[in-house]
């Protein structure tokens, strides 16, 4: 598995001491040899951009230079000193998530904490999670409000279905994306690499679930609200023109954190957890409680059930 | 070396020829040049400037695309007939199709990369350097076909038109075995082009065996029609020989794809409608409108008129035979086609979305310049083909002999 090539967080103190010292180089560097120029950066900063190679094949040499680069763009762009990592998969971990919906009320805590934790352009309004609002007793996606505004949530007559995306295993996405950009880790989450998408979209017509979402201008994030912890595969600053989607907030959840739309939501319906360990909470609603997935019949495995008590 | 003569003396003929030719020329260079200004206000800007969004991501242009491999596709009509069948009236325009099919693939490239979002990143696809998902994407198969369908329409009438310059016969056993690939090739850019779509289970507009079919037959009945309009066009403007033969062929060929292409269409309305599902709501959008939504229907009604009328006056042979309503004919064939298989084919895909929101779209004034941009470019790139083409094939242009060459 060529992806476990990162050190990030898993490095340790030497690592963050070379990633300091680094750090110092690249600003002198910078200082002395170009002013910053092509939008905030150094020429050497875009002339490693534009030839940075895929992900997975970077050296970890290349991906730090790279973490180097996010951190000073990011810095440029929004005056903010982030911290971008690139923590590798845990062994033995495969994510998977469920929702109670009968527990769901439709406060939408989950859509703004995830946009505030993956850095979601605020002026673009994307959302990673859409809760859908349907009648009691009509389950009919194309009759579901996505966006429903009364006063007091849940209304009357009304039940709600958070959808994201469903981290599949055998993603439609990933097989459509001409160039690689897209793929799964071992840890099952489907991940982007935005500095290597192409923009062509197709993977988002290929997407059953609409989980996919464009970057079709540039991001604004306010530089107080920004996350300053990131991952590389998951909330850094996304450029513009790439294809972006939920990674189950993978710089949390590969450190052993909840996801962030778990950790708000306040009636307790989300349920994530490791797949592979019989003794995690997503095991057990599998094995106790009356499951189902959206669209299985396509075919795509989502790792991502729904339930009701 | 004869090859550089070759190409300098064609790129000079290109560029002859009386006021009203360098008329044209600027004529549609001065729209490539607005369309390509429009295009850096969207490299500047992003694709916001576009009528798409996360509901309807693919637009205006990805519509013009799947339309325009269908022209290129169609110049393999020209093609069989004359190298299978050995029809001397069609081999004598064969060149002008294997042209407009350089043509027609240049605009269906530019139209993909107009919509990417990361254009300095299409070196990502060159395998090697960068990372090229075949043979799993589907859209880095069209883009394989593509690449292969242009270099042999590029290929092959260069060595025949090389021939000619030197005034030899090109040999034929030499380049038949390219031709009969070029054929088969035809038939796999719009299939692939189609399989894009119907690829896609989580779009069931797009996702049904009878894409491939369909695109191909409408492919054939717009094809020949553009064919059979420049065929006259070249005919009035030049000395050069068209055969009315070869015009009767191929609206014979565009009446058949025409049928087969509307029984597609009533195939399709019927399953979807029968017993309608879940599965027809977006055909529903399309032709009726959904959840007060409609902003296709028009439009799809206006090419299901054209197509109907022009079939008519396709399938009755003293009117076919008249060359006012056989044009008719074409004009009404293409814009309907053009209609039904671009944004009549890609946008319902995307309404409903698959989470059930019904979210329009139009597109906006830069999507419809840079589009009329590259349409320009198209035009430009296949008058000048043919310019250079006519002037070698009627033996105006062909090498001097030693003593008479110029020194380049």
């Amino acid at each position: 598995m060529s992806n476990n090539t990162g050190s990030g967080n898993g490095g340790g103190k030497f690592d963050q001491a070379r990633r300091n010292f680094l750090r110092g180089i690249g600003i002198g560097t910078a200082a002395a040899v170009a002013q910053p120029a092509w939008g905030g950066q150094t020429f050497q900063d875009t002339f490693a951009d534009f030839f940075q190679k895929d992900y997975r094949r970077m050296s970890v040499d290349e991906i730090e230079a790279a973490l180097e680069r996010i951190e000073r763009k990011a810095e440029a762009r929004y005056d903010v000193e982030i911290d971008c990592q690139n923590t590798p998969p845990q062994p033995g971990v495969v994510y998977g998530y469920a929702i109670n919906i009968s527990r769901c009320k439709g406060y939408r805590d989950c859509v703004h904490a995830c946009v505030k934790e993956n850095n979601l352009g605020r002026d673009s309004q994307m959302q990673y999670i859409r809760v859908l609002e349907m009648d009691q007793g009509d389950f009919n996606l194309e009759h579901s409000d996505h966006y429903y505004e009364p006063e007091t949530v849940p209304v009357e007559g009304k039940h709600y279905l958070p959808v994201q995306c469903m981290q599949c295993d055998d993603p439609p996405c990933v097989k459509a994306c001409p160039v690689e950009a897209t793929w799964m880790e071992p840890d099952g989450i489907v991940v982007v690499d935005y500095d290597w998408c192409i923009g062509c979209r197709y993977c988002m017509a290929a997407c059953p679930y609409w989980a996919r979402h464009f970057n079709w201008t540039v991001p604004e994030i306010p530089a107080e609200e920004m996350n300053t912890n990131t991952h590389y595969l998951g909330n850094r600053p996304r450029p513009r023109g790439v294809v972006e989607k939920c990674h189950f907030c993978i710089h949390r959840t590969r450190k052993g954190q909840q996801p962030a739309c778990m950790e708000a939501c306040p009636t307790g319906s989300r349920i994530f957890g490791n797949l592979l360990d019989p003794d995690s909470a997503i095991r057990y609603v599998l094995a106790n409680k009356q499951v189902f997935r959206l669209k299985e019949d396509l075919g795509t495995e989502p790792k991502f059930w729904y339930f009701s008590d | 070396m004869v090859v550089i003569r070759f190409i300098f003396d064609s790129v000079r003929e290109m560029f002859r020829g009386p006021r009203e030719y360098w008329m044209w020329l600027l004529a549609l260079s001065l729209v490539v040049l607005f369309g390509a200004w429009r295009y850096s206000e969207q490299i500047t800007e992003g694709l916001v400037v576009t009528g798409m969004s996360d509901q309807v991501s693919w637009g205006f242009y990805i519509s013009n695309f799947a339309f325009l491999v269908g022209i290129a596709a169609a110049a393999v009509l020209l093609v069989i007939p004359a190298y299978i069948f050995d029809r001397k009236d069609v081999k004598d325009v064969v060149l002008v199709g294997e042209g407009m099919a350089v043509a027609a693939v240049t605009m269906a490239i530019l139209f993909v990369i107009v919509d990417l979002g990361r254009p300095d990143r299409l070196w990502h696809m060159i395998p090697g350097i960068g990372r090229f998902h075949w043979p799993v994407s589907l859209l880095a198969w069209d883009v394989l076909v593509l690449s292969v369908y242009f270099l042999l329409n590029l290929a092959i009438p260069f060595y025949v038109l090389y021939s000619r310059y030197r005034g030899k016969e090109p040999n034929f056993r030499l380049y038949f075995p390219f031709v009969v690939i070029a054929m088969f090739w035809a038939i796999s850019i719009h299939t692939v082009t189609a399989f894009l779509f119907s690829a896609n289970p989580a779009r069931p507009f797009w996702h049904t065996a009878l894409l491939g079919p369909r695109f191909i037959a409408s492919a054939f009945a717009s094809g020949p029609a553009l064919i059979i309009i420049t065929l006259q066009i070249i005919r009035k403007l030049t000395s050069y020989h068209v055969s009315q033969t070869v015009i009767d062929l191929l609206a014979l060929i565009m009446t058949t794809a025409l049928q087969i292409s509307l029984f597609f269409v009533g195939a399709e309305l019927f399953t979807d409608f029968y017993n309608e599902g879940a599965h027809a709501a977006s055909i529903h959008y399309l032709f009726f409108g959904l959840g007060g939504f409609s902003s296709l229907k028009a439009w799809i009604w206006f090419a299901l008129a054209l197509n109907l009328t022009a079939l008519v006056i396709l399938m009755i042979h003293p009117l076919r035979q008249r060359t006012v309503m056989l044009n008719i004919a074409c004009v009404m064939t293409f814009i309907g086609i053009w209609i039904e298989k671009g944004m009549g084919l890609v946008i319902p895909g995307f309404v409903p979305t698959p989470l059930g929101e019904i979210f329009e779209y139009a597109p906006t004034s830069v999507e419809l310049s840079v589009a009329a941009g590259i349409w320009a470019f198209g035009i430009l790139v296949f008058t000048l083909v043919a310019k250079a083409v006519i002037a070698i094939e009627q033996g105006k242009l062909s090498c001097p002999p030693e003593e008479q060459r110029y020194t380049l």
